[in-house]
């Protein structure tokens, strides 16, 4: 295998040159690479809005008063939600990987996949000018009436972004819908998928038949909040729970959206480093499919407390513990593809760890609140954030790092520094249980939600929380470093540096051409086929 | 001179790409009644909340207008299918004029409707300051009602104006011999779209404008 | 070519069969009938969607896979309707929670 000459062959990255090229493109790894960038700025910009929250809550009596923290919240959720986890992985990882792992040329709109991103663009550009015009202090979940009667603040810009940013998302779920029907190579049938393909078909559903109905909430929101007709205003006759039910019908299965490429990912990372095949390949991938429509019959979990009727709310709670199976399903298959397997320790195995582990606790706490007895009590507490922190940053990130790292150098033909990546996980590790499991406590012990200041007897855990998110920050920072300093200045990669099976790294070269094969794919094998090397 | 299929370069064959095309217009369209569902769906709590006060807008609104609108639209539906089946035998003229012909009806449609606007805007029926309704006792849920009337109605006429926007293009195209028998898909697309447009109005039609009337 | 060539007869048909639909709407509208106004309205507005989908839309003619995907829109749609009206249905079941009564 010469190392040395794959680098400076000709490959997607060295195709063409100059801003037209990147700006124009249509090849689904370019555009990945588009969105990795934008989706990263996005990230920090969620942060920034973190730290000065967790800033303000070192102390019971806040440091930025009531309004100015009512906006650090909103945006932070806003920007983290719809600007970086939604499109994260699907957009980065997904776009980049799919056709390569079907044996395809590229996705089958590669131009849709391009307006995708400059739509996201355009929305991520409105919601950044209603920061810089002043914020939005409506929470990120713009509940009525407050958002569309008593807010003086830049709602309607805001949620302008959030809705062109969704057509961002529907465009590239139905791109992969179609892709993963349509443009398998030859040989390639659905259960010879890697799983990971199964994960973004799954959340491509969600993507297609949810977002619309956000895209029409908001569309309602800001025509109420011009005309004040009274649809959500009980005032005026509306009533503000259907603003909540239209909400939470897309917002409840955004957060599969958020979760099951992550668990895509996770599949891939637990089969390469146990070099074993994922145990109970079809019930995994058929739980995939089983999370995005059950996760469509349970959003009433969030109304609760709202006035929605007991009998719903029954229904509702029911169906929540029932898509909590899917989920375990798949947390027990990879504790038994695990089994007897070779595990290795790389830094992508690490944030697996991370994510199972973690997951499980975000994932069992959803249970608690989808009781209802229990709810009532930790509703719109530190306990609900502790859970979605839980989930998504002690999941989803971990997963979408872990994905970075494994795919790193098929995606820049570079290796990273692996002593840096480990030490980087492990202070992640570190500060975001330091971060958000005092926030458990907190929660349990009273400590509401989307508050300036709160009781004396919080103080600590929100001191420790705080620290926590110091050392979360500089954990976030160091990959930063050296991801960039790797793509750069890392040593050339060898085709297959994992010895993973599947079609991206063992017919694909190391970076891909931009038409991703020399010679067309044909699949004879199953997928993780780790077994045929024993 | 016959136009060929224009094969992208990642697609394997016409098949592939033709069944690609089909599939993705119809998600885009699955994504469109979830789009509209929403508003349906408002509407129909409103509406079985506040029945009387919904039952007593029906007398001004136009039926005469919206049963003309719905025959007019169910009339471009005949011609678009018929200009699809002219693309598929590749009877070039008969396409471009089945085209025209569906444009002119979904003009007429937003002409129309326009007047309707203007109807409502001065009876003092747009939700808003100037609104004013005749029977008090029911003032502040027809607000909600005609809220809903301009929204559904109003999403559903961009809609109509992008579908004009698209037919002027298939114009275009088709008189730029870009069609033939075997290749096509842009106007088969365009119908599913255009029929799409048409089914919506079939159901706010009776929902917006046929509540009530016995009374 | 995607689907078999369609008679012009049938398009012409189905068009008759749609404006009569409407006519009848229209009367049907200025029957008194009570709660079953709303069901013949919207069963009628049904019997003129699948017409339209079935035939102009040619999904009689389409793969298995394109039924499924027109069949799973509609059916999404079913899931928003029903369960949000199962709330407000549901509500005047306990003696508080009815928001639009006192």
């Amino acid at each position: 295998m010469s190392t040395t000459l794959l680098a400076v062959q000709k490959n997607y990255l060295n195709a063409d040159y100059g801003w037209k090229s990147w700006l124009f493109t249509t090849d689904h790894k370019r555009i990945a690479l588009l969105y990795l960038f934008s989706i990263t700025a996005f990230f920090f910009v969620g942060g920034a809005f973190a730290v000065g929250m967790r800033l303000n809550l070192l102390s019971p009596n806040g440091l930025f008063g009531h309004d100015t923290y009512n906006k650090l919240f909103t945006m932070h959720g806003i920007i983290m939600v719809f600007f970086f986890l939604v499109p994260s992985i699907p957009a980065t990882l997904g776009n980049f990987l799919i056709p390569i792992m079907i044996g395809a040329r590229d996705l089958a709109f590669p131009r849709i996949n391009l307006l995708s991103w400059y739509i996201y663009i355009g929305g991520g550009i409105l919601a950044l000018s209603a920061i810089v015009r002043g914020g939005v202090d409506t929470g990120w979940t713009f509940y009525a009436p407050f958002s569309s009667t008593y807010s003086n603040t830049h709602v309607i810009l805001a949620a302008l972004g959030v809705f062109i940013a969704g057509f961002s998302s529907i465009l590239t779920g139905l791109n992969f819908i179609v892709t993963i029907h349509t443009m398998r190579c030859p040989g390639m049938t659905w259960f010879r998928l890697p799983l990971f393909v199964w994960g973004h078909y799954a959340t491509a559903i969600i993507q297609v038949l949810g977002t619309p109905v956000l895209a029409i909430t908001i569309f309602l929101l800001g025509l109420e909040r011009l005309l004040r007709a009274g649809i959500f205003d009980p005032s005026l006759g509306g009533d503000p729970v259907l603003f909540q039910h239209l909400f939470w019908f897309y917002s409840h299965p955004a957060v599969y959206i958020m979760i099951l490429p992550g668990m895509a990912v996770i599949n891939e990372l637990i089969a390469c480093f146990s070099r074993k095949a994922i145990f109970g390949y079809s019930f995994v991938a058929f739980s995939s499919v089983a999370i995005a429509v059950l996760g469509f019959l349970v959003w009433g979990h969030h109304l609760f407390v709202a006035g929605q009727s007991m009998y719903a709310s029954m229904v509702f709670s029911f169906i929540s513990f029932l898509v909590a199976v899917p989920s375990a399903i798949k947390v027990f298959n990879w504790t038994a593809t695990m089994y007897q397997g070779s595990i290795s320790y790389d830094t992508p195995m690490l944030y697996a760890f991370g994510f199972i582990g973690l997951f499980t606790i975000g994932g069992l706490t959803g249970l608690f609140l989808a009781t209802m007895a229990i709810d009532v009590h930790v509703t719109d507490t530190y306990f609900v954030i502790a859970h979605f922190h839980y989930v998504m940053v002690g999941g989803m990130v971990m997963a979408y790092l872990g994905g970075i790292h494994f795919w790193f150098p098929k995606i820049t033909g570079r290796l990273y520094p692996e002593a840096w990546a480990k030490f980087a996980a492990l202070i992640i590790f570190v500060g975001f249980n330091l971060t958000f499991f005092p926030q458990f406590i907190l929660g349990y012990l009273g400590m509401p939600r989307r508050y300036a200041t709160y009781a004396d007897e919080f103080h600590t855990l929100n001191v420790m929380s705080t620290a926590g998110a110091s050392i979360l920050g500089i954990g976030y920072l160091i990959p930063m470093i050296y991801l960039t300093w790797a793509w750069r200045h890392g040593p050339i990669s060898p085709q297959n540096p994992w010895h993973a099976k599947g079609l991206e790294w063992e017919q694909a070269p190391t970076p891909p051409p931009t038409f991703n094969f020399i010679e067309p794919p044909v699949v004879t094998e199953p997928a993780y086929n780790y077994a045929e090397e024993s | 001179m016959i136009a060929q299929p224009e094969l992208k370069h990642h697609f394997d064959d016409a098949g592939q790409q033709l069944e690609s095309s089909t599939l993705g217009m119809w998600i885009f369209l699955a994504t469109e009644i979830m789009f509209f569902g929403g508003m349906f769906c408002s509407y129909t709590i409103y509406r079985s909340a506040f029945p009387e006060a919904f039952a007593s807008t029906s007398h001004f609104m136009n039926v005469t207008a919206g049963a003309l609108n719905t025959g007019v639209l169910i009339c471009s539906s005949l011609t678009m299918a018929l200009a699809v089946r002219a693309a598929q035998i590749g009877q070039k003229k008969a396409l471009i004029w089945l085209l025209i012909l569906t444009l002119t009806l979904g003009c007429v449609f937003l002409g129309i409707k326009g007047m309707e606007y203007h109807e409502k805007w001065v009876e003092h029926h747009v939700p808003g300051p100037s609104f004013h309704y005749e029977e008090a006792q029911y003032a502040q849920n027809a607000e909600i009602l005609f809220f809903l009337y301009f929204a559904m109605t109003g999403v559903h006429a961009v809609h109509m104006i992008v579908g004009v926007g698209l037919l002027i293009t298939l114009i275009i195209m088709a008189s730029r011999n870009r069609f033939s028998a075997a290749w096509y898909t842009p106007v088969d697309m365009i119908g599913l779209y255009w029929h799409f447009v048409d089914i919506v109005w079939i159901f706010l039609f009776p929902l917006l404008y046929l509540i009530g009337h016995t009374k | 070519m995607s689907h078999p060539v369609v008679a012009i007869k049938v398009y012409v048909g189905v068009f008759l069969a749609l404006i009569t639909l409407t006519v009848t709407t229209v009367a049907v509208s200025k029957i008194e009938l009570g709660e079953y106004n709303f069901i013949v309205a919207m069963t009628i507005a049904v019997i003129k969607g699948s017409l339209v989908v079935w035939f102009f839309m040619h999904v009689k003619q389409a793969s298995s896979m394109t039924k499924l995907f027109v069949a799973a829109g509609f059916f999404w749609l079913g899931i928003m309707l029903v369960f949000v009206l199962s709330d407000y249905v549901s509500r005047g079941w306990l003696p508080r929670g009815v928001w639009w009564h006192s």
